[in-house]
């Protein structure tokens, strides 16, 4: 269905070629996952598919690809709109109408389908795709994974052969990833589409991948074949196959089913030692707090009663939160999960004084964020938003580390020895998009902690972010909660742990849908729903009898009580 | 009788007829300064609106417009107090003190003595603008503008959809801008004044850049721009005919809004020219395969709204032509002006359409143009009160 011969692609900037000599077949209703690190080619290889690279994008395509037997260097991305459908990254930038009727009918009436078919066809999409109920709504007001099943659908409506998808489900959390996974499934198996998708979140797609094709990035050749295989000497790997390799397993497992299969004998093993070492064992398993918090601590922030609510006051929206209640103690990283809409940005910007309460009041340290100068609010909490870029505005990555330091009346240098310690390596004369999605998180991260601020609020810091920068932010964020991180050495830093104001340690909560990050650093887990708050523990309790939020190691290893890999390791090594 | 033809039946008049039955209304209104048949103009129109809308967003433009004419009306009064000029009348209401000017600015009068009189004619002509504003309002409550620039014809088809990106890229500006300054409030700084402008300019403008290439990508993905273009010569003869056509519909408009045109101006240019340019659109749209997905229909209903739109219009140009009393009111001397009977009753075919009109489909609470606006507050993207409505508690309300 999709054949690349010896195709190469190089931008008409870049010293060399971003994909070098790629050759690989897809057939027709094969799932073809497309793995690989952020900036390695993978959006380039998806969107040469329909011929957006090089006609759109610019740069030189050598080599050829065939699609359904069209070559793309003949065929414009609009002459292949009847064969190939592209789902791009973030699906509300990609709709051209403002309804979801209307959108699912776009490209029908842009190759000229007689009324009555794009007729049966929009009903035929809305079906498929569980839409039918919000049909005449506005797109702007579905939730997440609506937008992307409309995004979907709105391409699946000229029944292309092959679907392309850029990380469909990188945004959502797990529920609508579930929906949005199921239709995809449906559709390979159903209609015989061949679909092509990339994706960062690899324990979420792997198991229905019928091939693996890992693009290493830096022009090196591609990795093709089954998934199992690719994935047993990858870099980049799902936490099951990482329990695999720990185990021993192979061909490792790529369904958590699967796993649990072959974990018997591990499990066994496990039994009889002792609970898992982690974050969570510095905790009251109780009271959710750190055991060894001074009785007198007080708390960071305080919340009490919070309302928050948009619209005004005659709206009748419900309120985005209801009556909250939350304190956060130095040295605690707090998740914050929920659905799309529960609330968790709400309580973020709560915190940082961005949303105003409706009732209730909010503390931070001695700071009420509701009525102080955005600079005390910075000096007493630091939000890194859900879009880092949106802090970011100078040429440079140095112009942007001095404009910090100036923002915050910091001693020149402080943000770019943050940054040296955070993500060694980045060049300073670097435009900020320029960078990869977890440098510039990291650069961000350095904006805000310039100010030292005791409590850090990071929403949904793993968007986009490939396992490797995954793990430097989780390391990032132990250190930080652990009062090694992000101090820069300074005097400032010093002062402050000598006189024990906050140990130097630091607070962090965090939004995320993203269960492994979670039980990688949490030590506690808040979860949200409909604006209340409905579950506050440590991560073992919360996260790990949920059947939703549970991550794969313990849905694996369940009714055991270890949640990560790293986990497993430590209990078997010191065994 | 077809289901489209049915007045009962609930569902979206053409916007088309809407449009149509509003400019009958304001030509009607630009006939004459007789504040009761003006205020019975809005009150029709008014009484219609209330009848016929939806729960949509722009449903509520009557009321904005009706506002707008109420600003002009003040302001047309007080420019009358303080510069005097052409009415002088005799009923001195109070003086305010008179600005002395030089010689060469003879023309011109601050202050001075107000009359009733003067006041008067301001009020009237203010309210003949506020009424032609509350048609257009109606007409903008009543029909949906993105199913109004869905009926273009298929040569205008890049403009409408020009159109289109623009109305849904407005609203994400203003996003990009509050979560701008949310950001530049998490570095610290104050998020008002000229220093944060740089700090939001940027990072909107990127944005909007990013999206609109984004959206380019997507729009081609998707076919958009498949079918060939036109060989230059007809290419010409389009833009000819619509460009000759649209002067002949702006002059054919002038003549019919000003009673002092000669007649000639009025609807035999509007027919002409509209005959030219819809030529032009015939002969431009043969190029376009594009088909169109669930098209209003045009029915009876539709002819009946547009029809009794014409009506009024008619009813008011014949009056002015018979020379019917009581369509222009003098403000000298001050008297109370007369209900003209003819283009009273004129006025209330208009009334028609709040019957005549199918009623909006009621929207369940699932399908709703009128969701609630999404919430630009800071970072939350995740649309938190959007993301609620389809809630289960929501939907069976």
């Amino acid at each position: 269905m999709i054949r690349f011969e010896s195709v190469s692609v190089r931008y008409s900037e870049a010293p060399a070629p971003i994909l070098k000599d790629v050759t690989f077949t897809v057939a027709e209703g094969e799932l073809c996952l497309v793995v690989g690190q952020t900036g390695s080619g993978k959006t380039t290889l998806l969107r040469a598919i329909n011929g957006l690279v090089p006609h759109f994008t610019g740069g030189t395509l050598s080599g050829r690809v065939l699609v359904d037997g069209r070559d793309t260097r003949t065929h414009r991305p609009r002459d292949l709109a009847d064969v190939v459908g592209v789902v791009g990254q973030n699906p509300l930038a990609n709709f051209v109408t403002d309804t979801v009727e209307d959108e699912l009918a776009y490209g029908m009436e842009s190759l000229g389908l007689p009324p009555d078919v794009m007729r049966t066809r929009v009903e035929e999409t809305l079906d498929l795709l569980g839409l039918s109920d919000v049909r005449a709504r506005p797109i702007a007001s579905l939730s997440g994974g609506q937008q992307q099943r409309v995004a979907i659908g709105a391409v699946l409506t000229t029944h292309p052969r092959v679907l392309v998808l850029d990380e469909p489900t990188s945004a959502l959390d797990p529920q609508a990833a579930e929906d949005v996974l199921a239709a995809l499934q449906r559709l390979v198996h159903d209609l015989g589409v061949t679909v092509v998708l990339a994706e960062h979140r690899l324990e979420r797609v792997v198991q229905y991948a019928d091939q693996v094709v890992l693009v290493p990035g830096g022009g090196q050749a591609l990795e093709v074949g089954d998934p199992a295989e690719i994935l047993a000497s990858s870099a980049v790997a799902p936490p099951v196959v990482e329990l695999a390799r720990l185990a021993g397993w192979h061909p490792p497992p790529l369904s958590v089913r699967d796993a649990r299969r072959l974990a018997g004998p591990l499990r066994d093993r496990l039994a009889g030692l002792p609970s898992p070492e982690g974050p969570q064992d510095q905790v009251d398993t109780t009271s959710g707090l750190p055991r060894d918090r001074p009785a007198a601590t007080t708390p960071i922030a305080a919340v009490r009663g919070l309302v928050v609510r948009y619209g005004g006051r005659r709206t009748a929206q419900p309120p985005a939160l209801r009556d909250l209640d939350l304190e956060v103690a130095p040295g605690e990283v707090v998740a914050l999960m929920g659905r799309n809409g529960a609330g968790k940005s709400s309580l973020l910007n709560a915190l940082v004084g961005l949303v105003r309460p409706a009732a209730g009041g909010v503390r931070v340290g001695t700071v009420d964020p509701a009525s102080a100068k955005p600079a005390a609010i910075a000096r007493a909490a630091g939000l890194v938003p859900q879009e880092p870029g949106d802090l970011l505005y100078a040429s440079s990555v140095g112009e942007e580390c001095r404009q910090a330091d100036r923002d915050f009346a910091a001693e020149p240098g402080r943000c770019a020895r943050i940054l040296a310690r955070l993500a060694p390596g980045i060049p300073a004369n670097r435009h900020p998009r320029d960078l990869s999605e977890g440098q510039r998180l990291c650069l961000a991260l350095a904006v805000i902690l310039t100010a030292q601020p005791p409590l850090l609020l990071l929403d949904e810091p793993t968007r986009g972010l490939d396992y490797g920068a995954k793990a430097r932010l989780a390391d990032i964020v132990r250190a930080l909660a652990n009062g090694d991180g992000a101090s820069d050495g300074t005097q400032d830093a010093r002062r402050d742990r000598g006189n024990g104001v906050s140990g130097g340690r630091h607070a962090v909560i965090f939004a995320t849908h993203d269960v492994e990050l979670v039980a990688e650093v949490a030590t506690r887990v808040v979860v949200l729903a409909d604006g209340d708050l409905v579950a506050d523990g440590p991560v073992a309790s919360v996260v790990g009898s949920s059947p939703t939020f549970a991550p794969q190691v313990a849905k694996i290893l369940r009714p055991l009580p270890w949640l990560t890999v790293s986990q497993v390791a430590a209990a078997l090594g010191s065994a | 009788m077809r289901a489209a033809h049915r007045p009962t039946l609930p569902r979206h008049l053409h916007p088309g007829a809407w449009w149509l039955w509003a400019v009958g209304l304001a030509t009607a209104a630009s006939r004459t300064t007789n504040p009761l048949l003006l205020l019975l103009v809005l009150a029709v129109a008014g009484y219609v609106v209330a009848a016929r809308r939806t729960t949509a967003p722009w449903a509520r433009s009557y009321a904005a417009f009706v506002k707008v004419g109420l600003a002009v009306i003040l302001i047309r009064i007080v420019f009358q107090a303080i510069f005097g000029a052409a009415v002088t009348g005799r009923t001195v209401l109070f003086t305010v003190p008179e600005v002395p000017l030089p010689e060469w600015m003879q023309g011109i009068r601050i202050g001075g003595s107000v009359t009733a009189e003067a006041l008067l004619a301001a009020l009237y002509d203010g309210l003949r603008l506020a009424a032609v504003l509350g048609c257009v309002g109606a007409a903008n409550a009543l029909a949906n503008p993105k199913r109004l620039l869905a009926t273009m014809p298929g040569a205008l088809y890049e403009l409408g959809v020009a159109v289109v990106v623009a109305m849904t890229f407005a609203p994400q500006l203003v996003t990009d801008a509050a979560r701008a300054r949310a950001a530049r409030r998490l570095r610290g700084q104050p998020d008002r004044g000229l220093r944060s402008v740089r700090a939001t300019a940027v990072p909107v403008l990127e944005g909007a850049l990013e999206r609109s290439l984004a959206l380019a990508a997507a729009m081609d993905s998707r076919g958009y721009g498949r079918v060939g273009t036109l060989p230059a010569a007809t290419r010409f003869v389009t833009g000819a005919l619509v460009l000759t056509g649209l002067l002949g519909i702006c002059v054919g408009v002038y003549g019919l809004l000003d009673a002092g045109s000669p007649p000639v101006f009025g609807l035999p240019m509007l027919a002409a020219g509209s005959l030219l340019a819809g030529l032009g659109l015939v002969v431009g749209g043969r190029r376009t395969l594009r088909t169109k997905y669930r098209p209003d229909p045009w029915a009876l209903p539709e002819w009946l709204v547009a029809v009794s739109g014409c009506a009024v219009a008619a009813t008011y140009v014949w009056s002015a032509a018979q020379g019917v009393e009581g369509l222009t009111v003098p403000a000298m001397p001050l008297t109370m002006p007369d209900l003209p009977v003819v283009p009273a009753l004129g006025t209330l075919v208009a009334l028609l359409p709040a019957w005549l009109a199918p009623p909006p489909p009621r929207v369940g609470a699932g399908d709703s143009e009128a969701a609630p606006a999404r919430v630009a507050a800071g970072s939350e993207r995740d649309g938190t009160p959007a993301a609620d409505v389809d809630r289960p508690r929501e939907v069976s309300r």
